[in-house]
């Protein structure tokens, strides 16, 4: 794979059709792997990697780069399209900058355990890409994953015992920012918590309040926008589970507004900004399980 | 040295702990460890280091400095410092205690800050060696040695002994207290400190040069390479939280509805409002912020403090970093451009 | 009526919409319905303008129950607000909950600027069911405590 990719890609570079490639550099190590852009063939050649850990989405970087001068061609794994699509439907990337390329993925590894896939890997929900120009390796199937499970444990304990997971969970945030920082979905140029006249902002997690306010409002704001492609879970230093708070939006829109996989199609409504007359009233969330 | 068996470990901690708090490295569940408090059943871990640094017992990340109490045009003045007391850390490894010396250059020179000082003083670090570096381990670059790690006293774990040494007064205070048998034996500890170090020359980081940068600032400074590294640096404040010698922090006011809280808390060079004047800040682009970061430990913090550099190569940065942007490959290019 | 202090009265804030159950309230007003003084109103443009973030910051700062009232659906001044306002406080109260914050402590409900006694009644339903809960611990700012 990695040997097809950096050929096709100095191809392209020589050939003038971009003018760079973002991809993968090489690290100290073999798991170290730090998105990059590419802009010769030398240095295709010496430190382009692709291998199982690449599990950064280069997608929210398109952001940036489509925005400048000249073609950027893109390695986007099959959850990355999905971001890649969001961020067109939002017109935060410019598409005819981009040449997005689609590589196989058979499951990122997790970089603590280097045996194991990542969780949310193991649990991957597609392995077929939905937006490419071109495709290097095969593109799957949406698959049949079991990507909710630990959210209807959740949902299943009592209120209690979800009070006590989740301070456990997020009484350990140091406000890093790096979930919200390598989110696709948050692109807001001034987020409120860096906002000081927001009234909001916090540095630094003061109060389990604040933990709570910004892990919510977090999750909220890209609820519906969020096609769980886990990137917050696998950057977070304190290995706080915080997929699983988009999963619960996602669960909820699927169960309440219908089937939505946000990034699959770049023009549909988003759950959020539509509506129809007989959606359930609030109270629906008084009758369910436990309280 | 006095030695204790490790199945009396346990019961060493307890009596430390009947004085004072104790806190140890113990395992956090999720497959790394952390500093918690001792108490009955709190088992040592056997990880080479805490995922965050020891620096939160002396800088932690919030702390309260000043409340003030609004009453019509009154303002009273608290002082809402916490009371500290006495505690002991154990299994302190040989960067996280270099690390103190860092912080004590910043916060015990003149303008000393009391808050800090106030911890350290009520604070007894009880080092322990490294018997096991990690491919992350880069202690050695800046001639750290892992083998004898400084503070109060140090701590060996050889074979099925823990043997430990006092090296200031606070600690020997400390552990003639504990009525802990003492030896002359001490040819196990020396074989585990060889061993160690035939492994910490094996590491792959082993090769690793801290180059004297603060002749060629303005090189190092100016280098084109800031641009390819600080390109994908997605700003968070990760490597700034979990590195054990970041010192900055914010002095922030919360708004309580009936006063208001003066707070300090860690901040990140990284952040978008670090450094804010009046004029805004003096860094825009991320190249400039994550210049700042890596500039501070290698050139800035040495040339102030005769050389010292502002790491202590534990490595956190290079397993926490989201995108695996590290000052080890920063130093590799960096030296690169100034040979 | 002589008030016993220790008795706990909860504090509760109401987003209004200004085209309907803020009228509703002022009816309630001038119908002289009773409805306790712990609701504490907010008057807003529309139902949808209560930011989640309003509802969080109100438990933060020592609310113990939110209630959001806006037209009722298909009569919203804006056409649709209060159809976006039911899907975000629906979502918002379920993440609320899956959170093992009591569900209970908010709601939503729909008055129009007629519905004084509805008004009222709601009010009542509300706090009653509030001041069972008890005060708000789980989603409280400890620092803006007193």
């Amino acid at each position: 794979m990695q040997k097809v990719m950096i050929e096709r890609a100095a191809e392209l570079l020589s050939s003038g059709k971009v003018n760079r490639v973002l991809g993968w550099r090489a690290g100290l190590f073999a798991h170290d792997n730090t998105p990059s852009v590419f802009t010769d063939a030398a240095d295709l050649q010496a430190n382009f990697v692709y291998n199982e850990f690449c599990g950064a989405n280069l997608s929210k970087y398109l952001v940036k780069e489509s925005d400048k001068e000249g073609t950027v061609a893109v390695f986007l794994k099959p959850c990355d399209t999905y971001s890649f699509n969001q961020l067109i439907a939002e017109h935060k990337i410019k598409r005819d900058n981009v040449y997005a390329i689609g590589v196989q993925c058979n499951g990122m590894k997790d970089v603590n355990d280097r045996e194991k896939l990542e969780e949310r890997c193991a649990s991957c929900k597609s392995r077929k890409h939905v937006a490419y120009d071109e495709l290097i390796g095969e593109s799957g199937e949406i698959l049949d994953s079991n990507r909710f499970d630990m959210v209807e444990k959740l949902e299943n304990m009592t209120s209690e015992e979800r009070f006590e997971f989740w301070r456990g969970e997020l009484s350990r945030c140091v406000r890093c920012n790096a979930c919200r920082n390598v989110c696709p979905a948050c692109t807001c140029e001034k987020c409120i918590f860096d906002n000081p006249d927001s009234g909001s902002a916090n540095k630094a997690p003061a109060d389990p309040f604040e933990e709570n306010l910004f892990h919510i409002i977090r999750a909220f704001h890209v609820a519906g926008r969020c096609t769980d492609c886990g990137e917050c879970s696998r950057v977070c230093p304190e290995n706080i589970p915080l997929h699983l708070l988009n999963r619960k939006f996602i669960k909820d829109i699927n169960e309440l507004y219908g089937e939505y996989q946000a990034g699959e199609t770049v023009n549909e409504r988003g759950p959020l900004v539509n509506y129809t007359q007989g959606d359930a009233e609030p109270s629906v969330v008084y009758e369910r399980g436990n309280s | 040295m006095y030695k204790l068996n490790l199945s009396e470990i346990n019961a060493f901690f307890a009596k430390i702990a009947q004085n004072e708090k104790l806190y140890i490295p113990a395992d956090n569940g999720k497959g790394g460890a952390r500093y918690t408090e001792w108490a009955e059943g709190v088992e040592l871990s056997n990880a080479c280091n805490t995922e965050r640094s020891a620096k939160d017992f002396f800088f932690p990340q919030t702390e309260n400095l000043v409340d003030f109490k609004v009453n019509g045009k009154k303002i009273e003045v608290i002082d809402s410092r916490e009371e500290c007391e006495d505690f002991v850390v154990f299994g302190v490894r040989a960067c996280d205690v270099k690390s103190f010396e860092i912080l004590d250059s910043v916060y015990l020179t003149d303008p000393i800050d009391s808050y800090y000082k106030n911890r350290r003083e009520h604070g007894t670090v009880i080092s322990l060696a490294c018997s096991a570096p990690e491919e992350t381990c880069f202690c050695r670059t800046f001639g750290i040695d892992a083998t004898k790690p400084a503070g109060d006293a140090r701590a060996y774990i050889a074979g099925d002994s823990l043997y430990i040494e006092a090296l200031t007064e606070k600690g020997s205070a400390l552990l003639s207290s504990l009525g802990i048998a003492e030896t002359d034996d001490t040819a196990a500890v020396y074989a585990q400190i060889a061993e160690t170090e035939k492994k910490l020359a094996e590491l792959p980081l082993a090769a690793l040069e801290a180059k004297d940068f603060t002749k060629k600032q303005l090189d190092a400074f100016n280098a084109p390479v800031w641009a390819g590294l600080s390109q994908t640096c997605l700003g968070c404040g990760s490597c700034t939280f979990v590195c054990p010698t970041c010192q900055c922090y914010d002095i922030k006011d919360f708004d309580t509805g009936h006063g208001i809280k003066r707070f300090r808390c860690w901040d990140s060079c990284m952040y978008s409002d670090f450094t804010m004047m009046a004029h805004g800040t003096p860094r825009n682009t991320q190249l400039e912020k994550f210049r700042q970061r890596f500039m501070h430990k290698l050139v800035y913090y040495p040339m102030n403090n005769d050389g010292v550099y502002g790491c202590v190569g534990c490595g956190r940065c290079l397993k926490k970093c989201p995108i695996s942007m590290n000052i080890v490959k920063v130093m590799k290019s960096l030296g690169e451009v100034t040979e | 009526m002589q008030m016993n202090d220790n008795t706990f009265r909860p504090k509760i804030v109401a987003f209004c919409c200004n085209w309907c159950s803020y009228a509703g309230a002022d009816l309630a007003g001038t119908n002289r319905l009773n409805y306790p003084a712990d609701v504490k109103i907010i008057r807003v443009p529309c139902s949808c303008r209560v930011n989640p973030t309003f509802v969080l910051r109100a438990f933060g700062r020592g609310a113990d129950g939110v209630i959001i009232c806006g037209c009722h659906p298909g009569d919203c001044h804006y056409t649709s607000g209060n159809y976006y306002a039911r899907r975000r406080m629906t979502l918002l109260f379920s993440m609320l909950d899956y959170l093992g914050i009591e569900r209970e402590r908010t709601r939503v409900e729909w008055v129009s600027a007629a519905e004084g006694a509805k008004f009222a009644q709601t009010m009542n339903s509300f706090v009653e069911t509030v001041t069972k809960l008890g005060k708000n611990k789980r989603l409280e700012d400890l620092r803006c405590k007193k």
